[in-house]
This record gives C-alpha cells, structure tokens and sequence, in this order.
C-alpha cells in the first residue's frame, strides 16, 4: 500500500512503482498481482492517484489530432502518400487536401510535388495503422524554403513549452520562422546565422529536454549567441 | 577446489553496462563481462519489406548475432553468418520476446543487431543483456528487463559466469540462462556437456540469482545516462 518511487523519478521498465491498490495504473505503466510497474523508460508523473510516465525516448508513434510534418513520398490516382517520421506512412486524399474542384486524372505534382514537405493534420488513425491527412485548418500548408531538422519526437514538448512560450522565445530572438511537428520534424526559415543559432538553440533544448529551469536556462543561452552574432 | 581466476562460485566477472552510445540508432548498449563485450543497437519500429513478412496482428523482432572477425582467442573468425551465429541470432530473439509488447506496432519491424569486437565465453549472455537495455532506451514496451548468465561446472563444482579459460577445462559444462528480471521466469536454457540433475537445479538457482544481480546494473546504466544535471 505504498508508493516506492517519488515524482519525476526516472525508471526502468520492470521497475516497481507502487505496491497495493491504493494507485492506479496511467500510461506507460500496468499492473500485475503484487502492484504498479513500469513499461518504459520514462519520468514518473503522479497525479490524483494515477501514476503515469512520461516516455524518454522512442520513435514517434501517429495520434489523431497531431500537426505533424511529412514529406510526400509518392502519388496515386486519389491523392498523396505522406512520410510520417514514423513506421507508418500516411494517406492525404485529395477531397481533404484542398476545396478546388480538381479533374479526374488532373496532375496532382501541381499542389505538391514527390520530395516537398509540408504540416499536415492527422485526421484518424486505424488500428492496423493507416493514417489519414487533412489540409484543411488554419497553419496548415506547403513549405517553402528554409531548413528542416529533426528530433527526438518526446522532446517535442519541451521545445513548444507552456502554451508555445519556449518556441516563441527562440522566434523573438531569433527572427526566424519556426514550425514544430508533434513528429519531431521542425522546419525554420530565416537568415543562415539566425537558423544557426535556432538549430543550436533546439539541439540544447533536446539533450537538457529532462532537466528543470529549462526556459531560464535557454533564454541567457539566447542572448549570449545573439550578443555574439552582434 | 578454486576457480582459476580466483573468484567466488557465485561471483560474477567485472561488469561495466552504458546506455546510448550509438547515435543513429533509437537505441543502443554496451555491456562489457570480464573480457566478452557486446555492442547492442535498436532501430525501429520501422517498415517491414518485403511485405509478406509483415505481421498485421504485431510487430516483428529480428536479431542479428555477429563475431566480429578478430574478436575470438586466436584464430581469425570468418565474416558473415554462419550455422552458429544463426542460432544465437534465434535464441536471442526466443529469450526476448516474452518481455516485449509488440502489439502497438502492427506491420513494422524492430531490428536488433549485436556486434561482439571481443569475446571470452559467455556471449550469448552478455549480447541479451546488452539488447535489454537498448530495447528500453529505444522507448519499446516492456514487461521487464531480461538479464542473462551462464552457469555450469567447473573442475565438478557448480558456478557462474564461466570465462573462456574455465570453459576449456576437462569436463566443464555450460548452461546459458536468461531471466526476465520480475517475474523471475526463464526464456532461455541451453546446455553444453555432461551434469547431474540436481546440479542443474542448483546451476539455475545461482543464475537466476545472478540474473538480479545483473539487473541492478542494467538499471544503474539506463538511469545514469539521463542523470546529468
């Protein structure tokens, strides 16, 4: 009846987390006869009794309602075949990519060509994993220019931060454009030197991910590049 | 009776575990035995071709065991696979899957390989091992860790963790275990030589408890490697 880890401890999959019934199971954990137990590498995240985790590492697995970034890696008669970033490659139809009225037969390369990236909806997920793309919603588009990296996808959060707060300070100090796909792909558009330090600046943000005081920490390591750049 | 290297019955060899150390893969382990270490690299789930291999209930797990060509005591070891590695290749993947929930990821493929730039006995055991940590650093879901150890018979008595030399002694016997580290069930048990009954129930019982052992180090690694601040 006993909680043996304490919040934002890091544990090992086989790990026990709390014995008895007194909590119960969230993600990333299950339980068996003698209590809770860990099923990943993750942060422990205790609330109102549910104990979760909160993953370190892995690929990036397709959600519904995700803004992802793909890459059209081929086309078909009914429309475009997305690379994900994960194992499973998503569908994005021409009825969901845009409102014109297209012709049967019409070339597709038009609206977006084999190798453009672009941020996309995921409108469903299946059980067997076919994913399904809207264009439709605001921010949704084509890129064009600019730079796309990638990164670890759980850090992605972190790179957003609270209500967009840490990718806005890297735009305002900055002056680069910056997109963040919940699949670890970002694209940023700005001058070379400025996208240099918003790349280095992200790089931090993915390996410190984990740490707390994260955004003061990032914010004097802003100004200590722009005031180099300067 | 002594053990040539003048350890315990029950003693393991020198072990030193390291999570992450190959960047390009999603994850990845060392795990060094006394003289046998094993490099360990995860990468997937990723897409399964050809596409009849693919499995539409869950996903698939391939291992792949390799000698590297200098890494044996003497004689040069010829690359590529051969009747042995494949083997190992199999039970590895046998002695994993109990502790792995395949069923998030229908259609793909999660690719294990294992390279092994120095060996002294024992490798099978240190390969599983090292898959263990990598498999959890690559964010895969798992039951538990599974830990692995050879036990048999040195000059007649029961031991752990036989180094190459005491493998090459008259009559020794050698039983590679794997445990899954919370259940404390067995997913691999092979044997080499001749031994009686109740030494192999005594064998087992000194690697499952080894096994433990191990795992705290599997632990020690994947924790260490996010406690940076």
């Amino acid at each position: 009846m006993s909680l043996l880890i304490k919040d934002k401890d890091i544990v090992v999959p086989g790990e026990e987390l709390a014995k008895g019934i007194e909590y119960s199971s969230g993600y990333g954990t299950y339980k068996d006869k003698e209590g809770i137990v860990a099923s990943k590498l993750g942060l422990v995240n205790i609330r109102d009794k549910e104990i979760s985790l909160v993953p370190l590492s892995g690929r990036y697995m397709p959600q519904r309602d995700d803004v992802i970034i793909g890459q059209i890696e081929d086309i078909s008669f009914s429309g475009w075949r997305v690379d994900t970033g994960s194992a499973y490659s998503a569908m994005l139809s021409v009825r969901d990519a845009t409102s014109e009225y297209i012709n049967k037969g019409a070339d597709l390369t038009r609206f977006y060509d084999l190798g453009d990236y672009i941020v996309t909806k995921i409108l469903n997920v299946t059980s067997q994993k076919l994913i399904d793309l809207t264009m439709k919603g605001p921010g949704l588009r084509k890129l064009v220019g600019g730079r796309i990296i990638e990164v670890n996808a759980h850090k992605v959060p972190r790179i957003i931060g609270k209500a967009g707060s840490m990718v806005s300070l890297i735009k305002e100090n900055t002056n680069c454009k910056i997109t963040v796909g919940q699949n670890g792909l970002i694209w940023i558009d700005g001058s070379p030197a400025d996208e240099l330090v918003a790349v280095n600046t992200i790089r931090k943000i993915e390996r410190e991910a984990h740490i707390s005081g994260l955004t003061d920490k990032i914010k004097a390591y802003l100004e200590e590049c722009c005031k180099k750049n300067e | 009776m002594n053990r040539p290297d003048g350890r315990r019955f029950d003693e393991l060899r020198d072990i030193e575990a390291k999570a992450g150390i190959i960047k390009r893969a999603d994850g990845s382990a060392s795990f060094k035995i006394g003289d046998t270490i094993a490099y360990a690299a995860v990468y997937g789930p990723r897409n399964l071709y050809p596409k009849f291999l693919q499995n539409p209930e869950k996903g698939v797990l391939r291992c792949s065991y390799n000698m590297m060509p200098f890494s044996g005591s003497g004689e040069r070891i010829r690359p590529g696979s051969s009747r042995r590695s494949k083997e190992i290749s199999l039970v590895t993947q046998k002695a994993l899957l109990p502790a792995i929930n395949l069923n998030e990821f229908p259609n793909s493929v999660i690719d294990i390989f294992i390279e092994f730039p120095q060996t002294d006995a024992g490798s099978r055991c240190a390969g599983i091992c090292a898959v263990s940590i990598a498999l959890a650093e690559a964010g895969i879901p798992m039951k538990e860790l599974v830990a692995a150890v050879a036990v048999g018979l040195v000059n007649g008595e029961v031991a752990v963790d036989l180094s190459k030399e005491e493998e090459d002694l008259g009559g020794a016997v050698d039983i590679p275990i794997a445990v899954t580290t919370r259940s404390g069930k067995i997913s691999l048990l092979q044997m080499d030589g001749m031994i009686k009954a109740e030494d192999i129930k005594k064998g087992v019982a000194l690697g499952k408890k080894a096994c433990q052992k191990i795992f705290e180090i599997q632990k020690k690694a994947l924790k260490e490697k996010y406690n940076t601040q």
